[in-house]
């Protein structure tokens, strides 16, 4: 291998260095500037020119700033008791398996997602107050729970939060991963309004509601089957 | 013209804000950390535009030294729990009101302007109506909030730094990561790689080329736990080039399915803890890759699925 191929491949090491990072479970706030330091003196910039590098990618991106300015509209509200109103609308819903509990869930987090109130839900604001045990409520109606089922059905709550949040969040054009996009392409005179993004991510939402909502069906009919096994004894 | 800039004094203001309110909150056992954090990012809003390239990039460590030596905490809250829900039961459903305000005001205010002669007034800054638009919604839903139910005049600020206080620096995170994929693209690594990958594509077909693409926004993403990071590398190394330049792609398909390529591999990485990892903890599963395991049967036909949709859809 002559040297010119050896210098192209050296700054993939910044890239290893996101890998053991992460692995090594780093702070990810040092692993990323560690990276991309790695990733320029490898290349052969100065030191000076890296972090000059760093700094000018880190102002052209400020815009990802941008959504939080909502913070204190919705912070206001919650002082005035809107995390209890949303709880009284979820907990309106009172369907009868665990399944169709979580189909409903699916829903609703894909819809707050995509009219941009993504962080009124989430791990520790619904799902474990208020999701996984009305999940294990509905399921111990179904089935003589198990602890791995249990844990299962816990898991599937979670689980379901985070695709309703992946796949609701892009329909709402002010959202980060949006912007990201719409950066990244004006770098190449591509220039594209954040809604032209947005209405493709409606497709994917909907084949998300779909497959996640059919092994949520599964888990259903999964759970009914561990009854019959129940059923069988004295 | 109303421009970008004018959000960035707006939000920079609002940093600024967080960042005194934080200095004097006794609360708070790191506030000095809290307030330097969030002036730093104030000061970045405000005045990056003006600053050198080298002291916005002093600023980019100075954030990740705060963030690495944990010098981030949080105030306790001024409302309780139980007077919330109180509340919440004296306003009702009129508590969503203020936040249909803002996302009308950035919904219809967009496609008003966009789509009516009053783009030609050239009153906002091209591309950045919508930005400019969710700030005015918010000052407007804050109007309303006040007018209604007559909140102390620094609650707004106080209930948002609760917020931005939970959130910490992974509030930024995401910015940090968007500037590694540049500082990546910049120095050939999305090159390198896009002709790593392009030795696998065959020349002149589409198909391939899209699964390549897909395939590889999700693999990148399960490396780094995040598919902002991969982002900005696979469209410069396959996206830009091949997909769009190469074959006429659809580029606003192409990025956004793209993106969401990655997001499935968002749902198989434990390396993206906060989704993953944190709710297998905060649920006290036995198991701390539970999570990922009821995830995996959706993520891998979600990946399928959306690199169909990139080849019908884009082409």
């Amino acid at each position: 291998m002559g040297e010119g191929a050896l210098n192209q491949y050296l700054p993939l090491l910044g890239i290893v260095v996101v890998i053991f990072g992460f692995a090594l479970r780093f702070n990810p706030m040092l692993v990323v500037p560690a990276a991309a330091l790695t990733t320029g003196l490898l290349a052969g910039f100065d030191i000076e020119e890296v972090i000059g590098k760093l700094g000018k990618a880190f102002n052209d991106a400020r815009i990802i700033i941008i959504p939080w300015v909502v913070l204190p509209v919705i912070g206001l509200l919650e002082r005035y008791g809107l995390q209890q109103r949303a709880r009284a609308v979820i907990g309106g819903f009172r369907a009868a398996t665990a399944g169709r509990l979580l189909i409903l869930y699916l829903l609703y987090r894909q819809i707050i997602s995509a009219i941009g109130l993504h962080s009124t839900a989430g791990h520790p604001q619904t799902v474990r107050p208020l999701l996984a045990p009305m999940a294990v409520a509905a399921a111990e109606k179904q089935t003589e729970l198990d602890e791995e089922t249990e844990e299962k059905v816990k898991a599937y709550s979670a689980a379901t939060d985070n695709v309703g949040l992946f796949f609701g969040e892009d329909i709402f054009f002010a959202i980060g991963s949006i912007v990201l996009i719409q950066q990244t392409l004006e770098a190449y005179d591509i220039i594209l309004s954040p809604l032209e993004l947005a209405v493709w991510a409606i497709p994917t939402a909907i084949a998300a509601f779909i497959i996640h909502g059919a092994r949520l069906l599964m888990l259903d009919r999964s759970l009914a089957r561990t009854t019959g096994d129940g059923m069988r004894r004295p | 013209m109303i421009t970008i800039q004018f959000v960035f004094y707006l939000v920079g203001a609002l940093f600024a804000a967080w960042s005194l309110l934080s200095l004097f909150d006794r609360t708070n056992p790191k506030r000095f950390g809290n307030a330097a954090f969030w002036g730093l990012i104030a000061l970045s809003l405000i005045a990056g535009h003006l600053l050198e390239d080298f002291h916005n990039g002093l600023l980019v460590l100075a954030l990740a030294a705060l963030a690495t030596f944990k010098m981030l905490g949080r105030g306790a809250p001024s409302v309780g729990e139980a007077e919330r829900a109180a509340a919440g039961e004296r306003h009702g459903n009129k508590l969503f009101l203020p936040i249909l305000v803002v996302l009308l005001t950035a919904v219809l205010g967009t496609l008003l302007y966009l789509y009516t002669p009053l783009r030609e007034t050239g009153l906002f800054e091209k591309n950045r109506e919508t930005f400019i638009l969710l700030c005015f919604g918010v000052l407007l839903a804050l109007a309303v909030i006040f007018a209604w139910l007559k909140p102390p005049i620094l609650a707004p600020l106080d209930e948002g730094r609760r917020l931005i206080d939970a959130v910490g620096w992974a509030a930024v995170l995401p910015l940090m990561l968007a500037a590694l994929g540049l500082v990546l693209a910049d120095t050939g690594v999305g090159k390198t790689i896009g002709t790593l990958l392009l030795t696998v594509i065959p020349e002149g077909t589409v198909l391939p080329a899209v699964i390549v693409f897909g395939v590889g926004m999700a693999l990148l993403t399960i490396l780094t736990g995040n598919a902002f990071a991969a982002f900005p590398v696979m469209a410069t190394a396959i996206g830009v080039p091949l997909l769009i330049q190469g074959y006429g792609g659809d580029p606003a398909v192409v990025g956004a399915i793209g993106m969401l390529a990655g997001f499935c591999g968002t749902l198989m990485t434990p390396m993206a803890a906060n989704f993953n990892l944190v709710p297998a903890a905060l649920l006290e599963l036995k198991d701390q890759n539970g999570v990922i395991k009821a995830q995996i049967g959706t993520a891998i036909p979600m990946l399928v699925v959306n690199i169909l949709f990139i080849y019908f859809f884009a082409f």
